[in-house]
């Protein structure tokens, strides 16, 4: 962790400012099951990831794998029946509960992965603006509120129309409105691609580097790995719980050579440009299974050692990180 | 708002109406039919009537035909509006209910408000102060409120505020047959406040604990999850997409609880004596005033279905989802 | 990686201390129910008859010797109460099951259908549009009155509920492949019903009567406060309430404090069973 915080704290203009450094967070869950037995879920483990500035991080997984558990830490909206472990670093503070509180919807915002986010008994106008009691300072928003409905092709008379009265377009270009509101360092899109045409993709996908170019950091979380080769500059490959490797996002091109892990590889191979491969196997869900590495059922390079140990996530080059007992080097 | 709509409405609920009444009225009547009482004999009793009168009588109740021309010949005298005379008032039927309803109108109402009020609140209190001392107040107090017998409480009530504190009259100050015309405004508000009082603590419990169940159930959905996200938080996220989205939920089941407050006024009328319709309907049947009581089943079936209808009627045009959709069939 | 299991220790524990959730449930459950059976073995016992009228002790207040105090002909109120509470939960029992009888009847009827279950669905409307107090007064007055009429009356008015959660659950039983499977092979819709269906349904059954006990219970006791219900001469809740009014304003508030307060506790003790009950076969309610 102090590595990064030194970095802040340099002057050198070519390295972008870390925005963002998460290091070693796990979230677990409890609850009740039939005949009120409690049951603990782990659910996310030994995370680590940094964000810079002007930088898209991806983060891939499959659907319900719990990724999205990671955005709500950051905004520290997570249940009540949760537990959540770890450090995290935002520009250089402690990102304790009471700081979150103070940037969630300010410095950081969240772009929703559901439609349904929206209030259905709000005028959209009420709700990109927020909760704001003076007079003028909600005239400047609502100003403001109209120069980001421009940018992302939206009426003005959207302002009075109650959210069931969008289209799914329309719906989600306002929840990107309402991310943009406060001109926000940290933006964080917990899926924001799901189901979507080719065009409204492309499209979504766009806004997202329009942001980067900005300057602001943002956090892509998502299953669909195109998407994610397309848009981000890094890949966090998340697996049962677990970061398995982080890797430039422009390693994931020709044959895949330069991707590290056997599960990222397998992955990238099963696109279709790159021929289909299918892979056996599925992901384990219950991930308190520690004495062997996550892959091991699945894996084809497997040695004894994978069988007792599950492995730390390793840093073999700068932003390059694996977790495996056999690939430690590029 | 679209009155055509409002019309067709109305209409529709108004064919259901005539057709729920003749279904209750009929099966009233066969339940009284069937019973040991004797209708004629009973308005009778030890007077000496004339020949001319009792031949009136027999054919207003169909004595010697069978059940079926009965039924239909006490629904044709219905449909003319003609709903018997009362054996305990001697005067026709419409007009003891006419009183009687109008004086537990008031009690009904004054409760039905401030339960509905103070239910309310205490309510989004005790949702929004999840698991404080608040929400186990008010829980425990709704579920103690729940088991209690209406009536028992009012006898508690009366033995404070009546007999120990003597604030109130102990009840049976008005003989039966003074109606409410003789008594003073004064008196009647004096003789309102505890019977008011009893149903309104009553009620409180039902609309509490639903608020309290919806606001959390509210707490739990994507928009009201997003609020926070951006930032929402304290009593304005309750207010900006709580209430928002609870009032109109809650507004429709205090109406839907016309049942219950009809069924407690029987009770706690006869409890504190008050002149209404309760009490009238308890002396119709312990001593067989059977038109009266046929008639004050009648009233009661109105008046319940008026509260559903309102429910409905909310429910259609006010909540904007429903009002604006184009297929807005009944 | 140890698990921090501090924070997640329930609110309650100060009552059960570390008891898991389960095991305080399932104690609560047989607690309750055993303190419930006590007081109806216990109130076979009482014989009205033997409840001694002593003038020179008439009107006393609570006393070590009285609990609840005597009323005007100087009986014991501790014993005429439990003897009621005796009373109300055999008619409770009675009215619930017969009640849960019709739900069950109605909701295997409303699924055999589309006209059946129009026709359940007129019916409950029909039911639901009446109070209740007043519906039952108007069925205990058609058939004469006393304990047959009370019974009959309480259990008219309340399978509505059992009736649609018994619905909906056949519906979604009845799309299950394996009904399906049956289906195919011939089997016909009462074989289905009393092999596929009941088996499951049980725990809902089971659940709904004992939800039923405790309005059950309250609405006959309203009823017979009223003066619909059991006779004069039964010493049921109702009946003592409704005699304590008359001696109210001399004062004598145990006539209607004790008893009602141990009609509060009974209705009470079976939300307990019920609620605990629900929990168990629905853990999402213990997850809030």
């Amino acid at each position: 962790m102090s590595k990064n915080r030194n970095n802040s704290d340099d002057d050198i203009i070519e390295v972008p400012k870390t925005l963002l450094n998460v290091s070693n967070i796990s979230i677990s869950f409890f609850q009740y099951t039939q005949g009120l037995r409690k049951t603990v879920l782990n659910v996310v483990e030994d995370l680590d990831l940094d964000v810079h500035e002007g930088e898209i991080v991806a983060i891939l997984g499959s659907s319900g794998s719990g990724k999205s558990l990671l955005a709500h830490a950051i905004l520290g909206i997570l249940p009540g029946n949760s537990l959540l472990k770890g450090e995290m670093i935002y520009d250089g503070k402690i990102l304790d509960q009471k700081l979150k509180e103070e940037l969630r919807g300010d410095e950081i915002s969240l772009i929703p992965q559901s439609v349904d986010s929206l209030d259905p008994l709000m005028k959209v106008g009420g709700q990109v603006i927020g909760d704001i009691e003076d007079e003028k300072e909600r005239e400047e928003k609502r100003k403001e509120m109209i120069k980001i409905f421009k940018n992302y092709d939206l009426r003005e008379d959207v302002i009075d129309l109650y959210p069931f009265q969008l289209s799914g377009g329309m719906a989600r270009r306002v929840l990107f409105s309402t991310s943009m509101i406060n001109d926000p360092k940290l933006i964080i899109a917990d899926e924001p691609t799901p189901g979507l045409d080719e065009k409204s993709l492309e499209e979504t996908l766009n806004y997202l580097k329009i942001m980067a170019n900005e300057g602001k950091g943002v956090i892509l979380i998502t299953h669909d790995i195109q998407a994610a080769v397309k848009v981000s500059d890094k890949i966090a490959i998340f697996y049962s719980g677990y970061v398995i490797e982080i890797n430039e996002t422009k390693n994931f091109s020709g044959n895949g050579d330069k991707l590290l892990h056997p599960y990222t590889r397998a992955l990238y191979k099963a696109l279709p440009q790159n021929g289909f491969q299918l892979f056996e196997g599925t992901q384990p869900m219950n991930i308190d299974i520690q004495d062997k590495c996550i892959y091991y059922d699945r894996c084809s390079q497997s040695v004894e050692k994978c069988g007792h140990s599950n492995p730390d996530l390793v840093e073999v080059d700068d932003g390059i990180k694996i977790r495996c007992h056999v690939v430690r080097k590029i | 708002m679209n009155y055509k709509k409002i019309f067709k409405f109305l209409g529709f609920k108004f064919g259901t109406l005539i057709i729920l009444l003749i279904a209750v009225s009929t099966i009233s009547f066969i339940l009284v039919e069937i019973s040991p009482i004797d209708p004629v004999r009973t308005y009778i009793g030890e007077m000496s009537v004339s020949q001319e009168k009792l031949t009136n009588l027999n054919e207003y109740w169909g004595v010697d035909q069978p059940l079926h021309v009965k039924v239909v010949n006490w629904l044709g005298n219905l449909a003319n509006g003609n709903l018997g005379t009362s054996l305990i008032y001697r005067t026709p039927v419409t007009e003891v209910i006419g009183e009687r309803f109008s004086a537990s109108f008031m009690l009904m109402f004054t409760s039905w408000l401030l339960s509905g009020i103070l239910g309310f609140f205490l309510g989004v209190l005790a949702g929004f102060k999840r698991g404080s001392w608040i929400d186990k107040g008010v829980k425990i107090y709704s579920y103690i409120i729940y088991s209690t017998p209406v009536f028992w409480i009012a006898l508690i009530l009366l033995m404070i505020f009546s007999v120990q504190l003597g604030w109130f009259p102990t009840g049976l100050a008005v003989p039966i047959g003074k109606t409410a015309g003789n008594v003073t405004f004064v008196e009647w508000l004096h003789r309102l406040i505890l019977p008011a009082f009893t149903l309104s603590i009553t009620g409180i419990a039902q609309i509490a604990l639903f608020t309290r169940s919806k606001l959390v159930e509210v707490s739990s959905l994507d928009y009201f999850f997003f609020a926070k996200a951006r930032g929402e938080k304290g009593w304005s996220l309750i207010k900006r997409h709580g209430i928002r989205n609870i009032l109109l939920p809650a507004v429709t089941l205090q109406f839907l609880s016309f049942s219950e407050l009809f069924g407690g006024t029987i009770l706690v009328e006869q409890v504190f004596s008050y002149p209404g319709i309760g009490q009238a309907a308890v002396t119709a049947g312990l001593q067989s005033d059977i038109p009266l009581l046929l008639g004050i089943v009648l009233i009661s079936t109105i008046f319940v279905f008026c509260g559903n209808s309102m429910a409905d009627l909310i429910y259609k045009f006010v909540d904007p989802r429903i009002r604006e959709s184009e297929a807005n069939e009944f | 990686m140890s698990f921090d299991k501090e924070r997640f220790k329930s609110p309650y524990s100060f009552l059960f201390g570390s008891m898991n959730l389960r095991t305080k449930t399932l104690l609560i459950i047989s607690l309750v129910g055993l303190i419930l059976f006590a007081i109806v073995v216990n109130s076979l016992f009482i014989n009205v008859d033997n409840i001694t009228t002593n003038f020179s002790i008439k009107n006393s207040q609570p006393s070590l010797q009285h609990p609840f105090g005597t009323d005007w002909m100087g009986r014991d109120m501790f014993i005429r109460t439990m003897k009621g509470l005796g009373l109300s939960v055999i008619i409770g029992a009675m009215a619930s099951i017969l009640s849960t009888m019709i739900a069950i009847f109605l909701a295997l009827s409303s699924t055999l259908g589309k006209y059946f279950d129009h026709c359940v669905s007129g019916v409950t409307n029909l039911f639901l549009s009446i109070p209740h107090i007043l519906l039952i007064i108007l069925i205990s007055i058609s058939l004469g009155g006393g304990i047959i009429g009370v019974v009959v009356g309480v259990s008219l008015t309340h399978w509505i509920p059992l009736t649609r959660v018994l619905r909906a659950e056949i519906k979604q039983i009845n799309t299950s492949t394996y009904v399906k499977l049956s289906k195919n092979f011939g089997r016909t819709k009462w074989w289905i019903a009393k092999n596929h269906l009941l088996p499951l349904l049980i725990p809902q059954i089971v659940l709904g009567t004992i939800l039923i006990f405790p309005h059950a219970i309250m609405h006959e006791a309203s009823v017979t406060f009223l003066g619909f219900g059991l006779s004069p001469h039964e010493p049921a809740i109702g009946i003592i309430l409704s005699e304590s009014m008359k001696y109210l304003s001399n004062g004598a508030w145990w006539l209607a404090f004790f008893p009602g307060l141990s009609l509060l506790i009974i209705v009470l003790l079976f939300d307990l069973i019920g609620d605990n009950l629900q929990r168990l076969l629905d853990p999402t309610q213990a997850n809030e």
